[in-house]
């Protein structure tokens, strides 16, 4: 790293150009990392906090793909699930999004039935035909607390407690009976008993999945698969990837037209210092440091500022979500893909005749 | 003996035909002696000095470097060969832009591994031999020409070669400057005993040198210089 300081503050102008590059893309990707949890977890966070490891839906006709918005299942299904070897709790789950109103409040709500003492829901003893547990979000949205009475689809309803910050497809959830979400649900068409959206499963190892999906007529994939079967989740979030995906490509591409052009212009230099013995090893080595001082000290900038904003932003109406995951993993790629980009550039070191060092053209 | 070249030959490809740069060439340099290699242009002065700093392999013929032939050693061992017993002073100064004057010949120890502090003393020292001990902060744009050459030769010198190689040092230097530079490379030649290798075009610097080897159209031969 000798000459690879020396050149970091000998040409500063060239590198604080392309470190502003660099601190500007990981605050791109920064942001975008966080809007992405923040919006993912708008979408998912009632499934994946669900205590289950299964989700089994109404096997759709016709190889069509799993969704919650169009499974239905019956109680025959989910008794059939509860008598199954290896299943420890089957447990009907509706979904349905509606509109719930406080006074003059009014929010669109993902309504959550559950069964009386199931736990799926946060205090799921004090749920009845006439109470509802409300999330902190959909409480919030309503102006309402515990006590205080809200409509849901038509049905007046008690708020028995607020607990949790479950969201589905980006609206708050309310826990209701099971009752309570199949008259504020669509009707199913379906047979004369209760139905339900979802079964949520705990299986453990004995369980044969694949045996009473047929006997049930059911499918069932991991808690995790099934956030594929949220439709705005799996667009938007695939939407979002996409971008950050391009992100993190373009900085490479970036990364390397520079290091492929300083490496150009320095090759007189690389080809006198192989003429007078470094061997291209140090040489390699010298040059991958200078570029990973270079993406360390940028992404390091942009993920602090990507931090500070997030975190300004953070308690607000946007959904942004800073936490290790969404700040230490997107600058950890873009060091390790800049770093790549910059190997890839630099290789052309090894091609520098040091023959070149004796002529007198330089 | 510091370098032998043994009936050397190299041959470029020269469009359709074949070029002969070096015919059979032998040469002897002792150590701390100043050999001075004159020609025309194209006669194959470049060449030689090339071969000699294992820049090239030569189609026949052996280079003997300190006592080890570098008859089949790998660009590795050529490399490092390089590194630990030649001295390249090169036609142009070709100093590192971002280095200063002392930090040019600090590289030296740097690409040997060595930690560049501990070079610090060597590189003063070297300086202070070529006189620019009170310029060892400078850059070479606050250098002038001469003052690069003197870098130059003293970057060298750094890792104490046995074999000095320099290629028309006073191409690019008024009469004088030229003279207090062939005046230098004399006095390193035999205050650090190497065996130097000085190209010339320039015949007024033969007065100071032991050997001289006159190149036409690939062919050497030697003559004693007569001080």
């Amino acid at each position: 790293m000798f000459v690879a300081w020396r050149d970091l503050t000998f040409a500063k102008g060239r590198f604080a150009l392309m470190g502003t590059v660099i601190v500007l893309i990981t605050l791109l990707v920064g942001l975008l990392s966080g809007l992405t949890a923040g919006l993912g977890r708008q979408n998912i966070s009632a499934i994946t906090g669900l205590p289950a490891d299964k989700i089994a839906f109404q096997d759709p006709a016709g190889g069509q793909d799993l969704s919650y918005a169009n499974s239905t299942v019956t109680q025959k299904q989910w008794q059939q699930w509860s008598k199954a070897p290896g299943i420890e709790s089957a447990e009907p789950l509706g979904i349905t999004t509606t509109r719930a109103t406080a006074g003059d409040n009014r929010t669109a709500v993902s309504a959550f039935g559950v069964q009386a003492g199931s736990r799926l829901a946060p205090e799921s003893s004090k749920i009845d035909d006439q109470s509802v547990v409300l999330s902190t979000a959909a409480a919030d949205d309503l102006g309402v607390n515990t006590g205080d009475s809200l409509t849901l689809a038509g049905q007046q309803l008690k708020v028995a407690a607020v607990r949790g910050d479950a969201y589905f497809s980006h609206t708050p959830v309310i826990w209701t009976s099971l009752d309570v979400w199949q008259q504020s649900a669509p009707p199913t068409g379906g047979d004369d008993g209760q139905t339900a959206t979802v079964i949520a499963l705990n299986t453990t190892s004995k369980a044969d999945v694949a045996a009473t999906d047929q006997q049930a007529g059911t499918q069932t994939v991991s808690t995790d698969d099934s956030l594929s079967a949220i439709g705005s989740y799996t667009s938007e979030n695939g939407s979002l990837q996409l971008m950050r995906g391009f992100l993190f490509a373009i900085s490479a591409l970036v990364i390397g037209a520079f290091f492929t052009v300083w490496t150009i212009q320095r090759s007189g230099d690389v080809a006198v210092l192989k003429a007078l013995g470094a061997s291209t090893a140090t040489l390699l080595k010298d040059a991958l440091g200078q570029a990973v001082v270079l993406l360390a000290g940028g992404t390091l900038t942009g993920t602090g500022i990507a931090v500070g904003l997030g975190a300004l932003v953070a308690g607000s109406a946007v959904p942004f979500v800073l936490t290790p995951g969404t700040v230490l993993i997107p600058a950890a790629v873009m060091i390790a893909l800049g770093a790549l980009g910059a190997a890839l550039s630099i290789r052309r070191i090894t091609s520098v005749d040091p023959l070149t060092a004796l002529g007198s053209a330089r | 003996m510091s370098l032998e070249l043994n009936d050397i030959t190299l041959v470029y490809p020269d469009g359709d035909t074949r070029l002969t740069a070096l015919d059979s060439v032998n040469l002897e340099v002792p150590q701390g002696s100043l050999t001075a290699v004159v020609g025309p242009s194209g006669s194959g002065k470049s060449s030689l000095l090339a071969v000699a700093a294992t820049l090239i392999t030569p189609d026949v013929g052996t280079v003997t470097i300190d006592g080890t032939s570098t008859t089949g050693l790998s660009r590795g061992e050529l490399t490092e060969l390089r590194r630990h017993k030649i001295g390249i002073v090169f036609q142009q100064p070709n100093l590192l832009p971002s280095l200063t004057a002392a930090e040019q010949l600090q590289v030296m120890a740097q690409i040997d591994g060595r930690r560049p502090r501990t070079a610090r003393n060597r590189a003063m020292e070297l300086l202070a031999v070529v006189g620019l001990a009170d310029q060892a902060g400078r850059r070479p744009h606050q250098l002038s020409g001469g003052q690069r050459q003197r870098i130059n030769i003293a970057r060298a010198l750094m890792n104490d070669p046995t074999v000095l190689l320099v290629d028309e040092p006073t191409s690019a230097l008024d009469h004088e400057r030229g003279a207090a530079v062939i005046d230098l490379i004399h006095q390193v030649t035999h205050q650090q005993a190497t065996a130097t290798v000085l190209v010339t075009h320039d015949r007024t610097h033969l007065t100071a040198v032991d050997q001289i080897a006159e190149v036409h159209d690939g062919r050497l031969t030697l003559s004693t210089a007569t001080h």
